[in-house]
C-alpha cells in the first residue's frame, strides 16, 4: 500500500460524499442505501439504484478484467460476519461511510460515538479472535 | 437540475467504488493489519478515512449552514436524534462482523460485484441480516 493510494482513495471517497450532499441533498451511507433497495418500495428506488449500479460498476469491470477482488475465508466465517454486519447497521443507522465519513464530516455526536464504539469493537474483536479469519 | 438527480448519484457512486478499490479497502487483509492493533499494526488505512473526512467536512458544514443543497433543496443536517442504545448496541454488533473479517457494506458491495464467491456471499448473509430486522421490526396492523 503506498500512501498516494490511501489518500487519494479516500479524497475520491470523500468527493463522492460531498457531490452528493451537496447536489443532491443526501448521505452516501452505503448500508443505509443498500438497506432501502432491499424493501423494494418503489419510492425508495431511484437515486439509490443509481448511486449503488455506479459503486459496483467499478467492482464488475475489475471482474471483467479478469482481476477479481477477494474475500478468503472460511465460509461460516464469512456468512457469520456479513450476518453481524446487516443487523448491526441496520440497528446503528449506519456503516463506515454513512457514519464514519458523511457523519464525522459532519461533525455529528451520534456518528462520532458510533464510530468510536465499531472501531473499538472491531480491535477488541481482532484481538482475541484474530488467529480465526 | 431535477433530472441531473439520477446522473449526480451514478457520479457520486462510482467515484466511491472506485475511491473504495484504489485505497484498498475491497481487501480484507489490509483492513485487518489496520484493526490488529497488538501484531504487526498497520496504522496507516486512518489515511483513508482521514483524507475522506478532510475532504467532505467543508462541504457537510457549507450545506449544515446555509439549510441548503447547491440548487436550492432545503436540507436539514443538524441531527438532533438521541445517542441511544439502539445506537451504541448497533454499532458494536457491526463492529463485531467487521472485526473477524475486515469487511464492512461498501466493499462487500465492490468485491461482490467482481464476481467473487467469497464477496457474494457476505452480500447474501448481510441482506439476510438487514431484511430480518426490517421484519422484525415492522410493527403489525
Amino acid at each position: 500500500m503506498e500512501f498516494i493510494h490511501l489518500i487519494a482513495g479516500g479524497a475520491a471517497i470523500g468527493s463522492a460524499a460531498a457531490i452528493l450532499i451537496a447536489l443532491n441533498g443526501r448521505i452516501a451511507g452505503i448500508s443505509g442505501i443498500y438497506s432501502h433497495l432491499l424493501q423494494l418500495r418503489p419510492g425508495f428506488l431511484g437515486w439509490r439504484v443509481m448511486f449503488l449500479l455506479g459503486l459496483l460498476l467499478p467492482g464488475l469491470w475489475l471482474g471483467l478484467q479478469g482481476t477479481p477482488l477477494a474475500i478468503h475465508a472460511k465460509p461460516a466465517i464469512i456468512f457469520a460476519s456479513g450476518l453481524l454486519v446487516g443487523i448491526g447497521t441496520h440497528l446503528a443507522s449506519g456503516c463506515t461511510s454513512g457514519h464514519g465519513v458523511c457523519g464525522m464530516a459532519n461533525l455529528s455526536s451520534r456518528s462520532i460515538v458510533a464510530t468510536l464504539t465499531f472501531m473499538a469493537v472491531a480491535m477488541l474483536v481482532r484481538f482475541f479472535v484474530g488467529a480465526v479469519a | 437540475m431535477k433530472q441531473l438527480t439520477p446522473l449526480i448519484a451514478l457520479l457520486s457512486g462510482l467515484i466511491f467504488g472506485c475511491g473504495l478499490i484504489l485505497s484498498g479497502m475491497t481487501n480484507p487483509a489490509n483492513v485487518r493489519a489496520f484493526l490488529d492493533i497488538s501484531r504487526d499494526w498497520n496504522p496507516a488505512l486512518a489515511l483513508v478515512m482521514g483524507s475522506a473526512i478532510v475532504v467532505a467536512a467543508p462541504v457537510f458544514a457549507w450545506v449544515r449552514k446555509r439549510g441548503k443543497t447547491l440548487p436550492g433543496q432545503v436540507v436539514d443536517l443538524n441531527n438532533r436524534r438521541p445517542l441511544d442504545r439502539r445506537l451504541l448496541i448497533g454499532s458494536a454488533i457491526f463492529g463485531a462482523g467487521w472485526g473477524m473479517l475486515g469487511v464492512c457494506p461498501g466493499p462487500g458491495l465492490v468485491v461482490a460485484a467482481s464476481g467473487d464467491a467469497g464477496g457474494l456471499l457476505f452480500v447474501g448473509a448481510m441482506s439476510v441480516g438487514m431484511v430480518l430486522c426490517q421484519l422484525l421490526s415492522r410493527r403489525p396492523r
